[in-house]
């Protein structure tokens, strides 16, 4: 019985971790309709940023985390002024094409900027070292990623789900040229929107960095977990994407405890399952 | 005075035998890509030997030419070596940061009449596949070893193996078993998990549930050793008193930075630390991080390449710098000297170096950084994963 309590808790943990940083991609690939691979990269920059605010100028990390959202949007801004907005409502192939080629010359200038090795974000005192559960420990930084975790899944459905801007999201989405004509601004509407995205991105990339190390590489080491959990949970939704991580989360952790040797081919085999009966992923809409 | 002329001219054309050649050296490894770090440091080592040794060897002039493969791919590996020998003229190979890569070029080389010098790939039966092998690294059997003493001297009796599934790890897993049972130790659990695994929790549960005293791990050096060192803090295993132990490419330099307080007091056996105490290692790691520009990214495949060098220097002094793949191989065979790393010596029966192995602790220096203490040295060690693969 410990030890289904103790692979739940390490499977929510990872879960929620995998959440946060995937849930940027699933609003840009499902509502904004943009195959956006560059999101891993987005993520990366977030994090270098954090550890470059946190080591070099000696932020604390509340501060850090604040800059790295927010110079990532800023960064991300031109990025979409001049190349993203080009590809809205292309092929998915010239999309694909577009933001492959964007994640590779953000890997060249992080390493060429920052160095080939490891970036680590100094985490503050309250969040080092591990609780006490009662039944086994805990470390504080995972359960403070699943209360964030938490709260960006309530925050974003809420902000989706029932504000004004909400309303015309889903509209642009759903048809531009008709909500353009009622008076929506789309391209404003597209704008924050990928801001938004972008700016989750950071976040989970600051977020994860204990468990996904920040270095050049990173933008393209986890992009297929990432687009995996979109795919599973269907592009676009929010309990969807809540779902497939904790699906996904707890398949792999209860794997890699049991039989560590198979624990890829666990992995994939529930997404291969899941694919086939549900090809739009578990929440995902009919077009 | 035409005759005159005629001899001299003469002269010149016969006399070009022993003019000054340029002696070629062709050196692949991983210049871009995720390795791209280990790539920079052969080619830190290799501007250390020869901003220390001169680029000339009596009349000839050594050059240098690379060749990128950032990542294993045994068939581009012998593609590049082809090229290097036939459109290039290079007289040695040299390099190869991953076995497959090094494996795939053996079948070359004895009818290019090109010796290869490994700088690092660390596969046992790399040196068995060719005689014209030699290598200037380690082997994972090598490195893991003696941590296995090291185990059984601290008291441990039950220790559980986590490696990375692929070829080093399973090597380090056979050699860290053999050793610790020979000690009388035993090894109550032996797991291999994927090379892609971030989440290093439930391996870490894993390892509580099982009692072992002990846990020793082998996984690539670069994120995942992050990762699962911070897991052996977080979940409390070194706070609960399990020993960790490992071979040195866990806690190599240019990731101590990242690894900061978690790594300290970690214990791991290996060929090089970049703070040996030695006037050779001095001069070595101030001319090596002159190369690399950045002290901090300086780590061990840039010692390999300083005494693959070595050797190679010595190889065209023993031909004249005639092509003879064999005649160079044979004089360097039983070849000893001071590496930065130590006493060393090429074993004329493997063609693999033969070195001290060192047990190393990581420690906080004075200003605040992080590096590997040596605090134990098992002198003159081969490489025991030969006799094990035989």
């Amino acid at each position: 019985m410990q030890t289904v309590f103790s692979i739940a808790i390490d499977a929510f943990a990872y879960g929620m971790v995998l959440f946060i940083i995937s849930i940027g991609l699933s609003v840009t690939m499902g509502l904004m309709r943009v195959v956006n691979l560059a999101h891993g990269a987005f993520a990366m920059i977030g994090g270098y940023i954090a550890s470059y605010a946190a080591q070099d100028l000696g932020l604390g990390y509340a501060a850090a985390v604040l800059l790295a959202v927010f110079g990532t949007v800023i960064i991300s801004i031109p990025i979409e002024r001049l190349l993203y907005r080009r590809i809205y409502g292309e092929p998915e192939l010239t999309q694909v094409l577009m933001t492959i080629g964007i994640t590779f010359c953000i890997i060249g200038i992080a390493n060429y900027v920052f160095g080939p090795t490891l970036k680590t974000i100094p985490l503050p005192p309250a969040l080092q070292g591990s609780a006490d559960l009662g039944f086994r420990s805990i470390a504080v930084h995972r359960l403070f990623a699943i209360v964030c975790g938490l709260a960006v899944a309530g925050g974003l459905w809420y902000a989706i789900e029932r504000t004004a801007f909400g309303v015309k999201l889903r509209a642009s989405v759903d048809n531009a040229s008709m909500a353009a004509a009622l008076g929506v601004r789309t391209e404003i509407i597209y704008a924050v929107s990928f801001a938004v995205a972008v700016g989750l991105a950071a976040f989970g990339g600051v977020l994860g960095a204990e468990l996904l190390p920040v270095e050049p590489y990173y933008a393209l080491r986890y992009m297929v977990t990432f687009l995996v959990v979109v795919s599973v949970g269907g592009a676009g939704s929010i309990p969807g994407a809540l779902l497939a991580c904790l699906l996904l989360g707890g398949i792999d952790t209860t794997g890699r405890y049991l039989m560590p040797e198979f624990g890829e081919f666990f992995f994939y085999l529930a997404v291969i399952a899941i694919i086939c009966i549900f090809p739009r992923g578990l929440a995902g809409r009919a077009r | 005075m035409k005759r005159v002329a005629i001899a001299a001219f003469a002269a010149i054309i016969m006399g070009n035998g022993a003019y000054a050649d340029t002696i070629k050296i062709g050196v692949v490894g991983p210049f871009s890509g995720p390795f791209a770090l280990q790539g920079k440091n052969f080619k830190a080592g290799i501007d250390a030997y020869m901003a220390m040794h001169g680029t000339t060897i009596g009349d000839d002039t050594v050059e240098i030419i690379y060749r990128d493969l950032p990542a294993a791919d045994p068939a581009q590996s012998k593609a590049l070596a082809q090229e290097l020998v036939v459109k290039e003229k290079v007289q040695y190979l040299a390099g190869f940061y991953f076995t497959p890569d090094a494996m795939a070029v053996t079948p070359i080389l004895k009818q290019a009449n090109v010796p290869l010098v490994v700088m690092n790939a660390a596969t046992s039966a790399i040196v068995t596949k060719s005689p014209l092998v030699v290598r200037t690294s380690f082997t994972t059997w090598q490195t893991s070893t003696p941590i296995a003493k090291v185990a059984h001297d601290a008291g441990v009796a039950k220790v559980i193996s986590i490696v990375s599934d692929y070829g080093p790890g399973v090597d380090a897993e056979n050699a860290f078993k053999a050793g610790f049972e020979k000690e009388g130790g035993a090894v109550i659990e032996a797991i291999r998990m994927p090379l892609s695994t971030n989440d290093f929790s439930p391996i870490m549960q894993r390892i509580k549930d099982s009692g072992a005293q002990g846990v020793f791990a082998f996984l690539p050096s670069g994120p995942t050793t992050l990762g699962f060192v911070k897991a052996y803090n977080d979940n409390g295993l070194k706070a609960a008193g399990i020993k960790f132990f490992a071979p040195g490419d866990l806690t190599q330099e240019s990731d101590l930075p990242a690894l900061g307080d978690a790594a300290l007091g970690i214990q791991t056996t290996f060929h090089y630390a970049v703070s040996h105490d030695s006037p050779e290692n001095k001069a070595f790691v101030e001319a090596a991080s002159k190369a690399i520009g950045n002290p901090a990214e300086l780590s061990f495949p840039s010692v390999g390449a300083f005494d693959g060098m070595n050797v190679i220097y010595k190889m065209i002094e023993a031909t004249g710098g005639e092509q003879d793949a064999q005649k160079a191989v044979d004089a360097v065979k039983g070849l000893s000297w001071i590496s930065p790393r130590g006493p060393v010596s090429i074993d004329p029966e493997s063609r693999h170096i033969t070195q001290n192995i060192y047990l190393r602790e990581v420690t906080k220096a004075n200003g605040g950084s992080y590096y590997n203490k040596e605090i134990q040295t098992f002198e003159n060690q081969g490489d025991p994963g030969l006799a094990a693969v035989k």
